[in-house]
């Protein structure tokens, strides 16, 4: 299973799709979320912000741990037969970059100029075109958002054995198969796979890096 | 202004985000139709109005009880065994098995919560507890294999040779040499807390030391600090390589070890679909005349020596 196998080729891929839709899942949620935290006030904001401050360093065997009590067949949502799928996979992981995301895009929009705001308001832009231009101005906080979302999910291990099961050419991502492998005494192949996920990592990083150093402010 | 200018580079931002995204949502769809390489139940794959049953599947496997969840026990995937059974077992029967690999503690309590379809364990005591709970149903002699105390070369507490595994273990605390214990009721936990009984000893004190691994990472826990532990001969055989240990007793009776199967009984589980048919195709398979000679075949090639022994139809154990 070393060099070239279908096997790693397989594990590789799933784990690029688990976590690359658990990142847009967290994107789709997460800017949302954190751009209503930074531009409005409303009751209960402020707990809410502890809360998702918290979330960013949720553990991910936590995580791992609530959704298999809901996810398990003998669970509230155990009908719906997710339990050691990609999909509950991706659902802990979501629910681990989501804070992620969200609490990255409060600090990215806060950390603008108060005066841009009230300078765009003076000019008379709606409450969309504010967002759009605010989203625009705080891009590069919000691709470091994404990136630290993803990043948060790559690495994680204790969430995708707990609801993945770590079955074989199913839900068998990186992380975890680098486990079992120590486990079985595989110290190189566990080696030869750790380089796989950094390599991907890398990869995707890189990728984001470029898209946002690319029209850096000067 | 530059405007326009701006928005262009804002696009061009995005662009590359919403590309890798694309990208896998595009994955995740494009891997619904290889089918059998992913999980067919996913709900995304409703979008893709795919085939109730996977092509190359023998029909007669309806779709929403086509998986087995298998509770099992980590020796069994850190041999490699489930890896190499898991394939077959589909072949067979059409079934796809999800082997879930825990200690047996957990395996069994998979078992009594109706969260598994089937369990293959080694924990005859406990085991027992759950057949005549009614739980478990068409209960199985599968194979055996035995327990072995390793220790380093050394061997400071003087235990090889031994006959008597209680003794052993009395020197090693006496000796207050290191010795590392699964601690995680596991069935290997289990065993190893029968035989401390045995000799009538609490196991306590700093060269007591509690792992809370599977077997592979408590061997290379014990190799690491010089200490003993006991272990199933069969992942001790997998990992030898790479292990600093020796076995140093061996052959006492209690230090068998026994693996049985079994299937969850539906019937104590109304509300829950237990994939009862699955259950049963599991069973079969494991003590069919075919996979018994996979079993005792199996590890041959790479160890020398078989890592389990087939047992099926043998007289049960209990």
């Amino acid at each position: 299973m070393v060099s070239g196998d279908p096997q790693v080729f397989e594990i590789t891929w799933l784990t690029l799709r688990v976590t690359g839709v658990a990142t847009l899942i967290s994107v789709v949620i997460g800017i949302p979320l954190g751009t209503l935290l930074a531009l409005r006030r409303f009751i209960g904001q402020r707990t809410l912000m502890a809360l998702i401050y918290t979330g960013m360093g949720l553990p991910p065997t936590v995580v791992g741990l609530w959704v298999s009590l809901f996810l398990w067949r003998t669970g509230p949502l155990g009908a719906l037969r997710l339990i050691y799928t990609p999909t509950a996979m991706v659902i802990a992981q979501a629910i681990i970059a989501v804070p992620l995301v969200a609490g990255l895009t409060v600090a990215a929009l806060q950390q603008l100029p108060p005066k841009l705001r009230l300078q765009v308001m003076a000019l008379g832009a709606s409450r969309w075109q504010l967002i759009r231009l605010l989203l625009r101005e705080a891009r590069l906080g919000l691709l470091a958002a994404v990136m630290a979302g993803f990043g948060g999910v790559v690495s994680e291990v204790g969430a995708a054995s707990m609801v993945g099961g770590n079955i074989l050419g199913e839900t068998r991502v990186l992380t975890t198969a680098i486990m079992l492998e120590v486990s079985r005494g595989h110290f190189d192949l566990a080696l030869a796979l750790s380089f796989i996920l950094l390599a991907l990592a890398f990869a995707v990083i890189a990728l984001l890096t470029t898209a946002q150093q690319r029209r850096r402010p000067a | 202004m530059r405007r326009k200018n701006q928005r262009a580079g804002w696009t061009r931002v995005l662009l590359p985000v919403m590309i890798l995204l694309l990208l896998a949502l595009a994955a995740g769809c494009s891997g619904q139709e290889q089918g059998g390489s992913t999980a067919p139940q996913e709900p995304e794959a409703a979008g893709n109005a795919s085939p109730p049953v996977a092509a190359g599947q023998p029909a007669g496997a309806e779709r929403s009880s086509q998986d087995v969840i298998l509770a099992t026990t980590t020796s069994t995937a850190d041999t490699g065994l489930l890896d190499a059974l898991q394939p077959l077992f589909k072949e067979k029967t059409g079934y796809n098995l999800k082997p879930i690999a825990v200690g047996t503690g957990q395996a069994l309590q998979m078992g009594r919560d109706g969260n598994a379809d089937a369990l293959l364990v080694h924990a005859p005591a406990s085991e027992k507890e759950l057949v005549d709970d009614g739980i478990g149903i068409d209960y199985r002699l599968v194979m055996h294999n035995d327990f072995i105390i390793v220790g380093p070369a050394g061997d400071a507490a003087g235990i090889k040779g031994v006959s008597d595994a209680a003794q052993a273990f009395s020197r090693i605390s006496q000796g207050r040499a290191t010795f590392v214990s699964r601690g995680d009721d596991s069935g290997t936990h289990k065993k190893e807390k029968e035989i401390w009984g045995k000799a009538g000893i609490k196991p306590a004190g700093d060269w007591y030391v509690q792992s809370g691994e599977g077997m592979g990472q408590t061997l290379t826990i014990a190799s690491e600090r010089e200490g003993y532990t006991l272990t199933d001969r069969g992942t001790y055989l997998a990992l030898k390589g790479n292990l600093r240990l020796e076995i140093l007793v061996e052959g006492d009776p209690v230090l068998q070890n026994i693996y049985h199967v079994m299937r969850v009984n539906p019937e104590k589980f109304p509300n829950i679909p237990i994939n009862s048919k699955g259950g049963k195709a599991f069973v079969d398979f494991m003590v069919s005349p075919e996979i018994q000679k996979f079993i005792v075949n199996f590890g041959v090639d790479k160890y020398g020596s078989p890592l389990f022994f087939p047992d099926a139809g043998k007289e049960q154990a209990s």
